[in-house]
């Protein structure tokens, strides 16, 4: 066996589909914009998804409502469904699309997040997925009873610990411990159940799950975070990372550093997926592609939109500027508190920023709007369907991803164009899956090796206690 | 005369309130963790006309009362999270309530409101909520945020027992703080706040959403819910109670209370304590607060040929089966007319607990609701569209709304 790139094999590209977000990305002023809660909109964005024989879909979690400056953010898509339930109802109407959900391991307890995911994976016969995300900060916490308490640095110590909590809890049936032997009245094996007794700096967690092991044993874990310790936490516990670098040369350097702890560690190459996320425009001609893309841009970008990602920055009024002139000359307004809540990017050095952004925009002779289009609403690949699925599989071929998360621009509709125009041409390299294998769960849909399989002979006696 | 329409609903739980009953010939025991056997069984019911069904559960293996749990070999053990099957199941029957079980102990309010209410979206306004206290000192150790002493349910209830006593109100005053963070988060988005107006860019218009700012002994919540106002706004509250403080509760936050009288007299008594917490706890909730009955239920074609099946079971069990509701083991015409006794005595609905599934779940809706069916008491709005409108519970009003300026204008100017 030769390791030459010559005769490397052809990677299968893998998709997930990104729920429209509550950020600027997803376009409401739009015709086809439909409700952001009604189920028939998650109906038919996960049914379409699956149409596309997409790996999985994948929901974000909502903790608390965005504030901009003390006030709710009133310009983006506001609200959403739990994510647990929401993709329990999923389940119900879909066959053989994955169901990953972004869970907070702040603001749950493991037995009993361990015990929604089984049920979610018995639900969906081996179809559940868990993106584990950490949060620390007093503001989503005041709708929770832990309320402010975690430290920065406690984060994914506390992510770690609840994860090996959860694994314990869904290792600790025997495969055969339900026996339903109407005969012998035996229903259950009692010795095939295993006490979890775990006293852990974070978590006190002593019982019996409720469930036998579900199809999967354990979903499969989805991991987001790009700091050092979360690409180590990724290495050690996650099936997939959703990463934020689709861009080609950032791509292929992360997809190297992360391959690389895996061969550290001795895990295989191929048993952590990167799929970073990435947007799409689509025309009958580049020319078309690029008008199409400056027309959505400018939707995801109003211009009241504009300038509340400038006020996030200069903390300040700014209504009164021109979105299509010049950026302020005034400096932003610095204080401890900082101005934009419940969101991923805050920004840490504000006056840095706007020299920053006041340079680029006068070198580029862009407006406010411009300049906000430029970070806030640029799109990962734009084109005929043929160049964006040339390069999607570029992009894999070439070991800058393993794959990609979809994120549409029209609620529910987005990733509809996308079936039906760039699947198809996937689908004609021999790149992507023509069907889903039948009963396949979302480890197998994804390629992943199995859970280990465990003895079938646990004891009671034999429990599961950790330190 | 026109009669007060009765209600009906079943409580789903694995194969059947009797311990025994998984191991009948019509049991499917090795399907009790698939959504399709859970979701042919609201379909049966559903198709019957029932109202709603609920889904038991709790946040660890089953025990027979309040005691430590038992691996017990020869039942039952294991179950799905009750609100995440509810979901499924909504996304497939359309048109009955589903009421799941979640317990207000350990779990947070937030997520129980947030997850209830995303029931009410799935199933277009047919949601409920049935709250339980946890009072079980192994499910506290799942958790391992407090220590919970085990129960001893006499002591609590004779109330001689000060620290039982203290803990049973410590539980049900969580519960109450969980229902009040609900309702509260439930009205938190207006109807209308939602408003797509382009040419401000605004999306929602956020003096219709609302922080609900509640403080409590053991939570606090901030506000306001994630999720939009549902279908119904206020899905239905069910509170099944058998003593003094769980009737305080379900007076002063449900909209339904279950209650398990085990004779006429004992229907009496309860009616009398029920009505004078009454007149001593304010309620919390428009609509007068409605009274259920609950009873076990086992079906034959002859009364003793029930009584041979239910002893059947039990000696399968190799023990008697005890429940806090009547047993009912008797012909679906006898089942009929005692509900139809409760129904005069006053009581508005009952939550049949079917002793095997899926036999006297089909039992029920076969023959059961054809008899209660003839006499008129099953008459309601068939075109109702959400739960609280079939149950006829008034619109639910929004507390926050009604609490607006413009509003209160507006039913003032109306009412004058």
């Amino acid at each position: 066996m030769t390791t030459s790139s010559s005769s490397k094999p052809t990677k299968q590209i893998h998709l997930a589909a990104h729920f429209p977000g509550v950020n600027n990305t997803t376009v409401w002023s739009d015709e086809r914009s439909e409700s952001q809660i009604a189920f028939s909109s998650f109906r038919h964005f996960a049914q379409n998804a699956e149409r596309g024989k997409f790996d999985f879909l994948f929901l974000a979690e909502g903790l608390r409502l965005r504030e901009t400056r003390g006030l709710i953010h009133d310009l983006d898509v506001v609200g959403r469904p739990n994510t647990l339930a929401i993709l329990a109802a999923l389940a119900g109407v879909t066959s053989n699309i994955g169901l990953v959900g972004t869970l907070s391991s702040t603001f749950n307890e493991p037995y009993e997040l361990a015990r929604q995911l089984a049920t979610l994976d018995h639900l969906s016969r081996g179809r559940a997925g868990w993106n584990i995300v950490t949060t620390s900060d007093a503001f989503h916490g005041a709708n929770f009873r832990r309320g402010k308490f975690l430290d920065l640095a406690d984060r994914y110590s506390r992510a770690q610990e609840f994860f090996d909590v959860s694994s314990q809890l869904w290792d600790s049936w025997a495969d055969d411990a339900i026996v339903a032997d109407k005969q012998s009245g035996e229903f259950v094996r009692t010795s095939g159940l295993g006490l979890v007794d775990h006293h852990g700096p974070q978590f006190d967690v002593t019982g019996y799950a409720t469930l036998p092991p579900s199809p999967q044993q354990h979903p499969v874990i989805v991991q987001a975070g790009d700091s050092p310790d979360g690409r180590d936490f990724a290495t050690s516990s996650a099936d997939v990372i959703f990463s934020r670098h689709a861009d080609y040369e950032a791509g292929r350097a992360f997809y190297d550093d992360v391959k690389g702890r895996l061969d550290a560690v001795g895990r295989p190459r191929d048993s952590l997926k990167i799929l970073p996320a990435a947007t799409f425009i689509l025309g009958d001609t580049q020319a078309e592609a690029l008008e199409r893309s400056r027309e959505i841009s400018r939707l995801q970008v109003s211009p009241q939109t504009a300038i509340s990602f400038l006020e996030q920055v200069w903390n300040t009024d700014l209504s009164g500027y021109d979105v299509e002139g010049p950026l302020p000359e005034i400096d932003p307004v610095v204080t401890a508190e900082g101005g934009a809540k419940g969101r991923a990017h805050v920004h840490t050095d504000p006056v840095a920023t706007a020299n920053a952004w006041r340079e680029q925009a006068a070198a580029e002779g862009w407006s406010i709007r411009e300049l906000v289009i430029s970070f806030a609403a640029k799109h990962t690949f734009v084109g005929t369907p043929t160049f964006v699925a040339e390069t999607i599989n570029r992009h894999v071929q070439e070991d800058a991803s393993d794959g990609f998360v979809i994120v549409g621009n029209t609620n529910p509709t987005g990733l509809d164009e996308f079936v039906d125009r760039v699947i198809p041409e996937l689908q004609e390299r021999g790149v992507y899956r023509t069907d889903y294998d039948e009963n396949a769960t979302l480890h197998e849909t994804l390629g992943l090796p199995p859970v280990p399989a465990r003895s079938t002979s646990t004891v009671a006696g034999a429990a599961l206690v950790s330190a | 005369m026109s009669r007060t329409p009765f209600h009906l609903g079943i409580a789903l739980d694995g194969a059947g309130w009797h311990p025994a009953a998984w191991r009948l010939d019509a049991a499917r025991p090795a399907a009790l963790f698939d959504a399709d056997y859970w979701v042919s069984l609201v379909v049966e019911a559903q198709s019957a006309g029932i109202d709603l069904v609920t889904i038991e559960d709790s946040l660890g293996l089953q025990t027979s009362g309040f005691g430590a749990v038992e691996l017990r070999r020869d039942e039952v053990r294991g179950r799905l999270d009750a609100l995440l099957l509810a979901n499924t199941i909504a996304a497939q029957v359309p048109g009955i309530g589903i009421v799941p079980t979640v317990t207000t102990t350990h779990t947070e309010p937030f997520h129980t409101a947030t997850g209830i209410q995303t029931l009410d979206h799935v199933s277009e306004g047919w949601a409920g909520w049935r709250v339980q206290v946890s009072a079980r000192s192994h499910e506290a150790a799942h958790v391992g945020r407090r220590a919970i002493p085990a129960l001893d349910p006499v002591a609590a209830a004779v109330g001689t027992d000060e620290e039982q006593s203290a803990l049973i109100r410590q539980l049900f005053g969580e519960a109450a703080d969980a229902i009040e963070v609900a309702h509260r988060l439930w009205d938190s988005w207006e109807d209308d706040a939602v408003i797509r107006d382009v040419a401000t860019g605004r999306f929602i218009d956020r003096e219709r959403l609302h922080y609900v700012d509640f403080e409590g002994e053991s939570f606090s919540v901030k506000g306001p819910s994630i999720v939009p106002r549902s279908p119904q706004g206020q899905p239905v509250v069910y509170v099944l109670a058998h003593q003094q403080v769980p009737y305080e509760l379900a007076v002063a936050q449900a909209d339904i209370v279950g209650i398990t009288p085990h004779s006429d007299e004992h229907l009496e008594r309860i009616l009398g304590e029920l009505g004078d917490t009454e007149l001593r706890v304010e309620r919390r909730v428009n609509d007068p607060l409605r009274i259920w009955t609950e009873a076990v239920v086992l079906i034959e074609d002859t009364r003793e040929k029930a009584a041979e099946a239910l002893a059947a079971l039990d000696e399968l069990h190799r023990g008697t089966y005890a429940s806090d509701a009547v047993i009912l083991a008797d012909t679906a015409e006898n089942v009929a007319a005692q509900l139809l006794r409760w129904q005069q005595a006053g009581v508005t609905g009952v939550r049949l607990r079917p002793a095997r599934l899926p036999l006297d779940l089909e039992r029920i809706t076969r023959g059961v609701v054809p008899v209660l069916d003839e006499t008129g008491v099953l008459e309601r709005p068939r075109d109702a569209s959400t739960l609280r409108q079939r149950l006829g519970f008034a619109p639910a009003t929004n507390r926050y709304a009604t609490a607006r300026p413009e509003t209160a204008e507006l039913i003032e100017s109306a009412n004058r």
